[in-house]
């Protein structure tokens, strides 16, 4: 590409546009990673399976009635879906270790990814654009995209602010936040500490399903998208601080508008590996993540 | 180490787990019993995974094909067993179900992989264990060594080789009035492939490569690299891509505003790709077989008749599926073993010398294979194509 292209801001905007976009996606699988993490103290890897199975839930149904109905039967489902998970392979473990959780939930993932490619098939599917057709345009200050891209920071900022206001104002936030700062004091306090785990399980299952169906018309879905998306929602949780939402938003659109520039100045195909080194150097630097207090981390379990 | 590290190493390493475990196969469908000793026939498909759109009408098309030569009696009075296996378009899957088929089930050619990258890592495999292999599979470099000027002894191919898939773009272009242009390939043998025909090539016709990228169809969003192509300021975009990056940078270009013609390889000749990028696929220009437009060719054209019956045959064994030319790959592929073990019996040996000299009149075209040239096809095996109203049409200037 010739360097002096490289100075444009107009063409820097249009990569730093599509990265915000992407990057968006990956925040919002990082909060859903975050939810479980706050509660749990576990990473639930299936969190990729559930924007999967929120997108194809939606896509099967988006044909028999309005997107909108569609898109929110899929979220309750893939809610019910994650209470499931939980209620089925997490809540009976006693004092079980972190690491066995983890495991538990790559299993849970393997087998998500298997039963959605019996439901459904190997396909490719796609919901169609919320609004206007796949050919429509918009031009956000100059740069045009599809207007999908709108509805995906729409979402993430609705999914932030609800979530702020969930754990700041409700009694049910806050006992979720009480369970995730000290859940033995919480049980104490009268908290149902186990019910508070399904919720998040439920939250984050819905988040993810949200994430997919708003993200299906750009990236569209197959069942076997979960692991990178999850893959990389997970480095943006790190990245950020791991229990940090906001945190994860910010980190999400960095690693998001890198990986974008990184395409304009060397090859598309070393874009992960992008996300990969931002992630080692957050790793070497600062464990506790970008946004993350390294008192705080050194509390935690891990 | 603290425990804020060891967690994040275990994290890691699940991390890598996930990735590792990422695409496990289903399940492979298992060939009737029969009476005699079947011929075995090993088969490598991307059933699932990312190829899947390939892999599936491979599959239909092995199934269908075995059921209709078993009812006729099978080869000469034996029947035939198609062993499928998956390998979720997967290099090492394929190389270890290509040895499986050899060493254990003894089979005595191999049809497929079906894309590129499996088909050249199983390809010295066949060569070291001198078993016939007829690949469905694009890249010319499965049946040319063009470093070292050789040709596999024992590895054939049915798709039309990509060389001529460049020139005919080419030389489309150049009707068109097209000088500068942007390729985008995807990462791998089919991408990598395309991308170095078309560089090869370009130079002939006079078109100026303003613009090469190769990027990751896994990616989420493919935005960022189509936007550097349109920094270049091209005249026409080359897509050398399969599913999902075929149906997505149409529409992704349209939707960034950057409306130049849009030509795609001989992958693209399955309608759903067409279905899958809507009215951005409207007007792509792309080289491929006849099957797509067997109704609409002349009835004294060789190949009506085998195009039609295949046509026929397919749609009516799975109503709703509409015939692609992958699935025209491997039945090209299924029949010209079959002629061969027909006439010389189960030996690999005698098979490979027999497909060698073999004319044979497939879906993909006239083959006439010679010691040099393990394809067979002519570039007159390949009409430009186009979209119109959501279909399949004869491009016409």
């Amino acid at each position: 590409m010739d360097p002096a292209l490289l100075l444009d801001p107009a063409l820097l905007w249009k990569f730093c546009l599509a990265g915000l976009a992407v990057g968006s996606i990956y925040a919002i699988v990082a909060i859903g990673f975050n939810i479980i993490y706050n509660t749990t103290g576990i990473i639930n890897f299936a969190q990729g399976e559930f924007v999967v199975l929120g997108a194809m839930t939606a896509i099967s149904l988006a044909g028999h009635m309005p997107l909108a109905a569609a898109v929110a039967l899929a979220v309750l489902a893939t809610m019910l879906a994650g209470a499931l998970i939980e209620i089925v392979f997490i809540r009976w473990l006693k004092d079980a270790s972190v690491l066995r959780l983890v495991i538990i939930t790559i299993g849970v993932s393997i087998l998500m990814r298997e039963g959605m490619l019996h439901a459904w098939d190997e396909k490719m599917h796609a919901l169609p654009h919320f609004s206007g057709t796949e050919t429509s345009s918009i031009a956000i200050l100059g740069a045009s995209c599809p207007p999908q891209y709108l509805w995906v920071f729409g979402t993430l900022a609705v999914i932030v602010a609800g979530l702020s206001l969930f754990f700041k104002l409700t009694v049910t936030g806050r006992a979720m936040r009480a369970c995730a700062a000290n859940r033995t004091a919480a049980r104490l306090c009268g908290i149902n500490a186990k019910a508070m785990v399904t919720l998040s399980f439920m939250l984050s299952a819905g988040i993810g399903a949200l994430a997919g169906c708003v993200t299906s018309p750009i990236t569209q879905t197959q069942y076997d998208m979960g692991a990178p998306l999850a893959i990389k929602g997970f480095t943006v949780a790190i990245v950020g601080g791991l229990g940090n939402s906001v945190a994860a938003v910010g980190a999400g659109l960095l690693v998001g508008v890198l990986e974008s520039l990184s395409v304009m100045i060397g090859c598309s195909t070393y874009q992960d590996g992008v996300a990969v080194a931002i992630l080692m150097a957050i790793l070497v630097c600062k464990p506790s993540g970008l946004f993350g207090s390294a008192e705080a981390a050194a509390l935690k379990e891990f | 180490m603290s425990n804020v590290e060891r967690g994040i190493a275990a994290l890691i390493a699940a991390v890598i787990v996930v990735g590792m475990v990422g695409c496990e196969p289903g399940a492979a469908p298992k060939a009737p019993k029969e009476g005699a000793a079947p011929i075995k026939i090993g088969a490598i498909f991307a059933v699932t995974g990312g190829a899947a759109f390939l892999g599936v009408p491979e599959k239909n098309t092995a199934q269908m094909l075995q059921e209709k030569i078993n009812a006729a009696g099978g080869i000469n009075g034996t029947p035939i067993e198609i062993l499928i296996r998956d390998s979720a378009g997967d290099n090492e899957k394929a190389v270890s179900l290509a040895k499986q088929l050899i060493e254990e089930d003894k089979v005595v050619a191999i049809i497929g992989p079906t894309r590129s990258g499996p088909s050249m890592a199983i390809k010295g495999i066949c060569e070291e264990a001198k078993t016939p292999n007829l690949s469905c599979a694009a890249a010319e470099a499965i049946v040319y060594d063009e470093k070292n000027d050789v040709v596999p002894r024992y590895v054939f191919k049915t798709p039309q080789k990509d060389s001529f898939v460049a020139q005919l773009i080419f030389k489309t272009m150049k009707d068109m009035g097209i000088a500068k242009i942007g390729v985008l390939a995807e990462a791998g043998g089919f991408g990598d492939g395309g991308k170095a025909q078309l560089a090869k090539y370009a130079p002939e016709y006079g078109i100026e490569i303003a613009a090469s990228e190769s990027f990751d169809p896994k990616q989420a969003d493919l935005t960022p690299v189509v936007t550097k192509v349109q920094a270049a300021g091209v005249q026409a975009v080359v897509n050398w891509s399969i599913v999902p990056a075929q149906s997505q940078i149409p529409k992704i270009m349209k939707q960034m505003q950057f409306n130049v013609p849009i030509f795609h390889s001989h992958g693209f000749g399955n309608i759903k790709y067409v279905e899958g990028a809507g009215q951005a696929a409207e007007g792509i220009i792309f080289p491929c077989g006849r099957l797509l437009i067997a109704e609409s060719l002349a009835g004294d054209h060789p190949q009506k008749a085998v195009l039609a019956t295949y046509k026929k045959d397919y749609e009516a064994k799975f109503p709703g599926e509409e015939v692609s030319t992958f699935g025209g790959h491997a039945y090209d592929a299924i029949m010209i073993l079959v002629e061969a073990i027909k006439k010389v019996g189960p030996d690999r040996e005698k098979i490979r010398d027999a497909i060698e000299t073999m004319r044979f009149v497939g879906t993909g075209g006239v083959f006439q294979f010679t010691a040099r040239d393990h394809n067979g096809l002519g570039i007159d095996s390949l009409e430009v194509l186009t979209v119109k109203d959501g279909k399949f049409a004869q491009y016409v200037k």
